[in-house]
């Protein structure tokens, strides 16, 4: 009777999973269908996208599309690819993701272990910025860009990108700190650590998994922005959101889907790796054995 | 001249007073114990000494020099905290170097430091590793040498064996104080642990609501407790606080003591003083330790008033080296210890022998001592 049972049970069990697989494979295969259309038609050439079929592999394989993508597509007036821009978003992101994230974790570390009054009323104002729609900000922004006279360059759009971030990773370091230990400050206090000190040497090699946190978000966000490339970017500041769209956009000529889909691949590459290699380094537990046992 | 001196002390956070008219001295080599319950502000004016938070008013120096205002790391002190509080990032050599580095001493000196501090603590073997590699006594150590390369002129500790068991605590315990008379150096140790504070120190401090309760040797705490708090607080099993009357009768004033059933124990005091005299007829708090009630045959032959009584005996704990009885006075559960093999048994009546010499009365209202 019980063995009997059991079986039913272990039978049940193989089904229930077997149920969980199919619909997880079904989920899986529906989110990886875009990825596929654009990488088999980015290896076509043009001819067999005409044809109709998006979903057939290539008769023909060809890369040709993505190196017109890369250094010869027509965007906007010059027929550069998108080779330029990518390096423009490069020197966009970079410097706009280490400033908000280091302004970040001296405001987290502030915030949680140098209490001031008011400290809460000022970490809400900063919340703010969370939730503040672009569209906002985008007159006051302009105008601060003219009056520094960083208006159209790559140094503009990083002060933009890395003060409107701010709220987010003051948030993330924030709460990661409010939960470090205050007696490991004190206790370096009392070693005689300045400020500085306190924040290099004890909270910054503890804060790994936020600041690995911090950079995915803040990368993602600022690389893939649009609103603000296109609002202050000039001739020479172009990202490489607003030129995909310009190169997708065009108006004259045959629309060439297989540099597009190339294009567009390219434009979310950087990201994804972001996601990949860093995913890695989520490690858990670098604050064990700090305190307690 | 004292050492360490706190005069006058007020913390206050906001509105709220934290600490209330602090008063310590300790002399230099001196071991400090603040003990209290949790909340007392015992850890509150360990900070304040370490400069860790501000006082609000009164005075702290440290051998002659003020120190309020002071930084922490000017201060010439070293804590060891409660969750020991060690860098997680750094070995334990980092963690014990860290303030020599901030410093800027040089490397060959640090690691001289290092080797003797490892040396007393018996750490030497784990100067590679990292904290979470250590167990919670060797966490303890390392702290404890990493407040020690300082060489400080006062050491703070924050209740640092209050993470470790029971046989650890103890073992560290013996350690500390082995340490402190290698040493000599004057200790500031926070617990509320009252037989750490009585075994460890030369001073004690009670405190209780942020106010100081009393200040003064364990033998004068112990035997002479200012109040009922104090009285309640240190000692274990705690002191036997019961309500009685005093009356004058034959051969002087008389402890009267309620019993269930039948008429009151009356326990004659021989060496009575005048204070005491004026609560004749009065209501008081009788106090007595449970080893000041014992049978008969194990009761202090030095002691000058021991007086007897027959008492039910409701409960008995052998606890191996004692045994101790439960009875009941003054409408209260007492205990009493007796040597362990005591022949006693539940629910029969001993003669139980009071030494009136460690008894101590309160006043029921103010709970102040009288005698």
């Amino acid at each position: 009777m019980s063995a009997a049972s059991q079986d039913v049970a272990t039978r049940n069990g193989i089904f229930a999973r077997a149920l969980i697989y199919a619909v997880l494979i079904l989920f899986a295969v529906y989110y990886l269908l875009p990825l596929y259309v654009m990488v088999v038609n980015s290896l076509k050439p043009l001819d067999e996208i005409r044809q109709g079929n998006m979903l057939a592999l290539p008769q023909q394989w060809t890369i040709a599309p993505w190196l017109s993508a890369w250094s010869t597509a027509q965007i906007g007036v010059s027929p550069t690819g998108l080779k330029p821009y990518f390096l423009n978003s490069v020197m966009m992101v970079v410097p706009a993701v280490a400033l908000s994230t280091i302004l970040g974790a001296l405001n987290g570390y502030v915030l949680t272990k140098w209490r001031f009054k008011g400290d809460n009323i000022v970490f809400g104002l900063m919340l703010l910025a969370c939730f503040i729609p672009f569209q906002i900000v985008l007159i006051p922004s302009a105008r601060i860009l003219g009056l520094t006279g960083l208006a159209g360059t790559i140094t503009g759009l990083v002060l933009i990108h890395a003060i409107y971030g701010l709220g987010f990773t003051t948030l993330f370091f924030r709460n990661y700190y409010e939960a470090f230990p205050t007696e490991l400050v004190r206790a370096a206090q009392i070693d005689g650590a300045s400020f500085f000190q306190i924040f290099r040497r004890i909270l910054l090699p503890s804060s790994g998994p936020i600041i690995v946190v911090t950079v995915i978000w803040q990368f993602t966000n600022i690389w893939n922005d649009f609103l603000f490339g296109s609002s202050f970017s000039g001739f020479n500041s172009i990202p490489l959101t607003v030129a995909l769209n310009n190169l997708v956009n065009s108006s004259t000529g045959v629309k060439e889907y297989n540099v597009h889909f190339a294009g567009a691949i390219l434009a979310a590459l950087p990201t994804l790796i972001v996601y990949i290699v860093s995913g890695r380094y989520f490690v858990r537990g670098l604050m064990a054995g700090a305190v307690k046992g | 001249m004292s050492f360490l001196k706190i005069s006058n002390l007020y913390k206050n956070y906001g509105q709220v007073e934290i600490l209330k008219d602090i008063n310590i001295e300790i002399d230099k080599g001196g071991f400090l114990v603040l003990v209290g319950p949790s909340g007392c502000g015992k850890s509150t004016l360990l900070n304040t000494i370490a400069g860790l938070e501000p006082i609000t008013s009164g005075e702290i120096s440290i051998n002659g020099n003020s120190v309020a205002g002071l930084h922490p790391s000017k201060r010439d002190i070293a804590m060891v905290f409660q969750s020991y509080a060690l860098y997680p990032n750094m070995t334990v050599a980092g963690n014990i170097a860290f303030g020599m580095e901030i410093r800027g001493v040089p490397k060959d000196e640090r690691d001289k430091a290092i080797k003797q501090v490892s040396d007393i603590l018996q750490i030497g073997h784990l100067l590679d590793r990292k904290p979470s590699q250590l167990s919670g006594g060797q966490r303890q150590r390392v702290a404890m040498g990493r407040a020690l390369v300082r060489n400080p002129q006062v050491f703070l500790f924050d209740e640092p064996l209050s993470n470790l068991d029971a046989k650890l605590r103890v073992d560290m315990r013996t350690e500390i104080k082995r340490l402190h008379q290698r040493m000599k150096t004057t200790i500031v140790y926070v617990t509320h642990d009252q037989i750490e504070a009585m075994t460890l120190a030369s001073k004690i401090a009670v405190l209780k609501d942020g106010t100081l309760q009393q200040f003064g040797t364990p033998a004068e705490i112990y035997n002479s407790p200012a109040n009922m708090f104090v009285a309640d607080f240190m000692g274990s099993p705690a002191m036997n606080l019961l309500t009685a009357r005093l009356e004058n009768g034959e051969g002087g004033l008389n402890v009267m003591l309620e019993r269930p059933g039948e008429k009151p124990l009356a326990l004659p005091i021989k060496n009575a003083n005048g204070v005491l005299g004026g609560y004749s007829g009065k209501e008081i708090i009788f106090g007595v330790r449970p080893e000041a009630l014992t049978d008969p045959d194990g009761a202090d032959r030095n002691a000058r008033s021991i007086a007897e009584g027959e008492c039910l005996i409701e409960v008995v704990e052998p606890a191996g080296s004692d045994t101790f009885a439960v009875t009941k006075l003054g409408g209260k559960e007492v205990v009493a210890r007796l040597r362990a093999d005591a022949a006693i048994h539940a629910g029969q009546k001993t003669k139980l022998a009071f030494n009136l010499d460690k008894a101590v009365f309160f006043d029921p209202k103010s709970q102040l001592r009288i005698a």
